[in-house]
């Protein structure tokens, strides 16, 4: 059963290959028309356009859903609004930077939900309230980059499977936080820390601010980057990058680090939101997380994506979660209907760069 | 043993022609085979040996030619058909599943069953007698495949071809993967065999094996039959590997420098092991010199380079390059050192296949154009453009995708990886397979070229023509050791096939 349902989906990523290969000849043929056969513009040009084309589609879902938004509820298209569609957006959408590098360099984190509560209850012990802002967010970066490393390491030098260390982990961050937390929410009484939720910068939220800089730099890091070069060549072949001196396992540990490093700052963003630390928190987030990427047109394989997509991802799940809320539906049919979302969007991804084609 | 001059044939191929892209693979190949008889197919690598079984097993289907089987002409359009026809191929990468029982691998894809639940028992039963009919009722039907010899999977194999009622088992080097003793097992088993009335045809590089277990003999010679029906047992070593030599493309390979290799030694290898598979490897390789490996596949060549190289941890042994010791099994560190390897499986091992030229040519070398992490785009692409421009990779296009060029053209995708890292010394493992005739002298040219600018080059070939055509100095390996060393220009074709099929070194 499994093997029929695996092969439609990878004879679309094939063609959507093919695809990009004819685009990339015609955007050469028309620069070539225009005059502009300048080394760098070509290169910039393809790499552009192939990526427009894999976020084609999101952004069709997302104009849809504006339009159903505004359609349904008078509520939906005010600054209010869309300001909390950016701010429910913004925990999560810094867990889908880490979770984005982490796949396509191959991998999978399952642990990034437990990484934030264990992150947020540590960081909102007694003990570590009383150092201060600066102690909570340097214990709760520090949380996430050490259970990092504890996943970088099994998974690249134990050679374990990333899906079951992960997973492991998810289970052990969970259990560890409760513990720690003693089975209570912690409440956050540094001001410092509860205000990133409050102040604006600009007229901008601070979280949204907050994601924003985490995207550019990963954006910056996955694609200008030695870093980024390699993340991609371990994803797309290994062995040819073993085989070419990179130090793949190094390389696949610094990975789960960034995811960790991820999952710290956004557990500093929820502590500041809900101004507590829990062993709840983050329920559910590697999903979310790994359903924005994959919809974000990130191959689970490996070696091909964008970061871009992945954001737009979580924002097409925010949207929709808002719109239910705006319409008072029940949360229950608001999962059906992220579940149906995954597979129309990798639907109609295929669907747009095929037409492209023809 | 059936009298092999009278017997009505049970399979004859004729005129039969394969062309691939860039290639024709076979053109002409005749082939007859008589019930109970042991069939030996010999040949060079590149002779066609493996597409022409491909072609019986209905993996290919030939261009031009017929096929008849027991008097009556048929088309293999699948490897079902060919199957159900009675003739089974056993692949060199024997197509078990490891993770399934014995019986359950003889009987996948026939599996007994009885309203689409299996029948294990009785699958179980016929399994035994299966193995029990091959000599091997010690192999219980009910063990893992896995925790299998190579040995016992190959008999699982055969179990698995007589479960289809084959007529004809096509094996394909068996014994490249046996010890000694499983070696004359196997040979008892294949006796078994044809004393039923079943045909094999048997494709092996050890001329001893043939005479042992063989009845007549096929040559092949660059896609042609070239000698049919030779007695195994009596033709002369001498007259099989003269018709297996000489080759009727000769390709232009690029001129020794006529001053002779001047440069300083480079690398040295002394006592080099790695267990399981050579020991007690040493030479050198000078700066400009090119050195050739010759030997077959299995002999340890392709080991010896990935060991130099770090990518296999070496057991014993050191490797210098410039009198620098370089650590065992590390790649980065060699990397650094200046080595560069070009691996044998292009696609699978070297290449990006999704990412642009450039990505592919600058991965090994991305330090040089990159501050504090921050890569120099543009810097990057002016000088992949120039790596292309210069080893004329068609279309030179550096933004081009890696998978849309052909073999030549991403080989020297490879080979100018290295040249940007300003690599010293490169590693080369078949360095023209899968390279179409036209792109092949363009390549020798190329790493001529690279010697001459003071690269050294370490270089593994299958095809003898190859080595002795490129390389300034021989060494022969057989069975994991060097056996012979020589300026190429001291041996021929001939010799060093003698040394490598039968390991004399006259």
């Amino acid at each position: 059963m499994s093997d029929q349902m695996s092969e439609p989906v990878a004879s679309s990523q094939e063609l959507a290959a093919e695809v990009t290969t004819d685009e990339q000849a015609r955007v050469e043929r028309a620069a070539e028309v225009a005059g502009e056969s300048g080394p760098l513009q070509s290169v910039r040009r393809n790499e552009v356009l192939s990526a427009m084309l894999r976020n084609v589609g999101l952004v069709v879902v997302l104009i849809l859903l504006a339009i159903i938004g505004t359609l349904t509820s008078d509520n939906f298209l005010t600054s209010d609004n869309l300001r909390n569609i950016l701010v429910s957006s913004s925990v999560i959408g810094v867990v889908v930077v880490g979770m984005t590098f982490v796949i396509i360099g191959g991998g999978i984190d399952l642990s990034v939900g437990a990484l934030v509560a264990l992150a947020s209850v540590w960081a909102t012990t007694v003990a570590t309230q009383d150092y201060g802002a600066a102690a909570m967010v340097a214990c709760a970066l520090l949380v996430g980059v050490g259970a990092g490393l504890v996943n970088g390491v099994l998974i690249a030098y134990g050679r374990l499977v990333p899906f079951i260390v992960t997973l492991a982990m998810l289970v052990s961050a969970r259990g560890l936080a409760a513990k720690m937390a003693d089975n209570r929410t912690q409440i956050v009484r540094v001001q410092t820390v509860i205000d990133i939720a409050r102040k604006d910068v600009i007229g901008v939220p601070m979280l949204v601010v907050i994601l924003a800089v985490v995207v550019a730099a990963g954006w910056v890091v996955l694609n200008r980057t030695t870093f980024g070069r390699r993340t991609f060549a371990i994803g797309g072949n290994p062995e040819a990058a073993r085989l070419a001196g990179i130090d793949v396992r190094r390389h696949t540990a610094s990975l789960y680090m960034l995811s960790g490093l991820c999952c710290g700052i956004a557990a500093v963003m929820l502590m500041a939101r809900t101004t507590t630390g829990s062993s709840t928190h983050g329920n559910l987030y590697e999903l979310d997380a790994i359903a924005s990427v994959i919809i974000g047109g990130t191959l689970l394989s490996g070696g091909k994506g964008t970061l871009i997509g992945s954001i737009l991802g979580v924002l097409v799940f925010q949207t929709i979660t808002n719109i239910f809320i705006l319409n008072n539906l029940a949360t229950e049919v608001q999962m059906i209907a992220k579940g149906l979302i995954i597979v129309a969007a990798v639907l109609l991804q295929s669907r747009t760069t095929r037409e492209a084609k023809t | 043993m059936t009298d092999v001059e009278t017997a009505r044939p049970i399979l004859s191929m004729v005129g039969i022609v394969k062309e691939f892209p860039g290639v024709r693979a076979l053109d002409g190949v005749d082939l007859e085979v008589v019930p109970g008889e042991v069939h030996c197919l010999l040949g060079q690598n590149g002779a066609g040996k493996s597409t022409l079984i491909k072609v019986l097993a209905g993996a290919h289907q030939p261009d031009e030619g017929t096929i008849t089987w027991q008097g009556e002409p048929v088309r293999l359009s699948t490897p079902m058909t060919a199957m159900r026809l009675g003739i089974a191929t056993i692949y060199q990468e024997l197509d078990l599943v490891d993770g399934l029982s014995v019986a359950e691998n003889i009987f996948l894809g026939h599996e007994h069953s009885a309203a689409g639940f299996t029948r294990r028992g009785h699958q179980n039963a016929e399994a035994r007698r299966l193995l029990g009919r091959l000599g091997h009722a010690e192999i219980p039907a009910t063990r893992e495949v896995g925790r299998l010899s190579a040995a016992g999977k190959q008999i699982v194999s055969m179990a698995r071809a007589l479960s289809h009622n084959a007529r004809l088992i096509v094996m394909d080097e068996p014994s490249a993967v046996l010890a000694h003793d499983e070696v004359d097992n196997l040979f008892r088993v294949i006796r078994d065999l044809t004393a039923a009335g079943v045909a094999v045809v048997y494709i092996s590089h050890r001329l001893e094996e043939i005479r042992t277990v063989g009845d007549r003999v096929t040559v092949l010679k660059d896609g042609r039959t070239v000698a049919t029906g030779l007695p195994a047992r009596t033709t002369p070593t001498r007259d099989v590997v003269s018709l297996m030599t000489g080759r009727t493309i000769e390709y232009a390979f690029p001129p020794r420098p006529e001053t002779g290799i001047v440069g300083d030694e480079l690398l040295r290898v002394e006592n080099l092991a790695l267990a399981g598979s050579f020991h007690d490897v040493s030479f050198r390789v000078r700066a400009g010199e090119i050195v050739g490996l010759a030997g077959l596949v299995g002999a340890g060549r392709s080991e010896v380079l990935e060991t130099v190289y770090g990518a296999r941890r070496r057991t014993s042994g050191t490797v210098t390059l410039d009198g620098k010791n370089l650590p065992a099994g590390n790649v980065s560190a060699a990397v650094r050192a200046g080595l560069g390897l070009a691996p044998e499986e292009r696609k699978s091992q070297a290449l990006l296949l999704g990412e642009p030229l450039v990505r592919n040519i600058s991965l090994a070398s991305l330090p040089r154009f990159s501050r504090f992490g921050w890569v120099n785009r543009s810097r990057e692409l002016t000088e992949a453009r120039a790596v292309t421009e210069s080893l004329e990779v068609r279309p030179p296009d550096p933004t081009r995708l890696a998978r849309t060029l052909s073999g030549g053209n991403q080989q020297k995708v490879v080979l100018g990886r290295w040249l940007l890292g300003g690599c010293r010394l490169l590693l080369l493992d078949e360095p023209t397979r899968g390279v179409d005739v036209g792109a092949r002298s363009e390549i020798y040219g190329l790493i001529r070229r690279l010697a001459d600018s003071g690269v050294g080059v370490l270089l593994v070939s299958s095809e003898v023509p190859e080595v002795l055509g490129l390389a300034d100095r021989v060494l022969v390996m057989r069975e994991g050791a060097v056996i012979h060393e020589a300026p190429a220009d001291d041996l021929d074709e001939h010799r060093v096939l003698d040394m490598i099929m039968e390991g004399s070194a006259a």
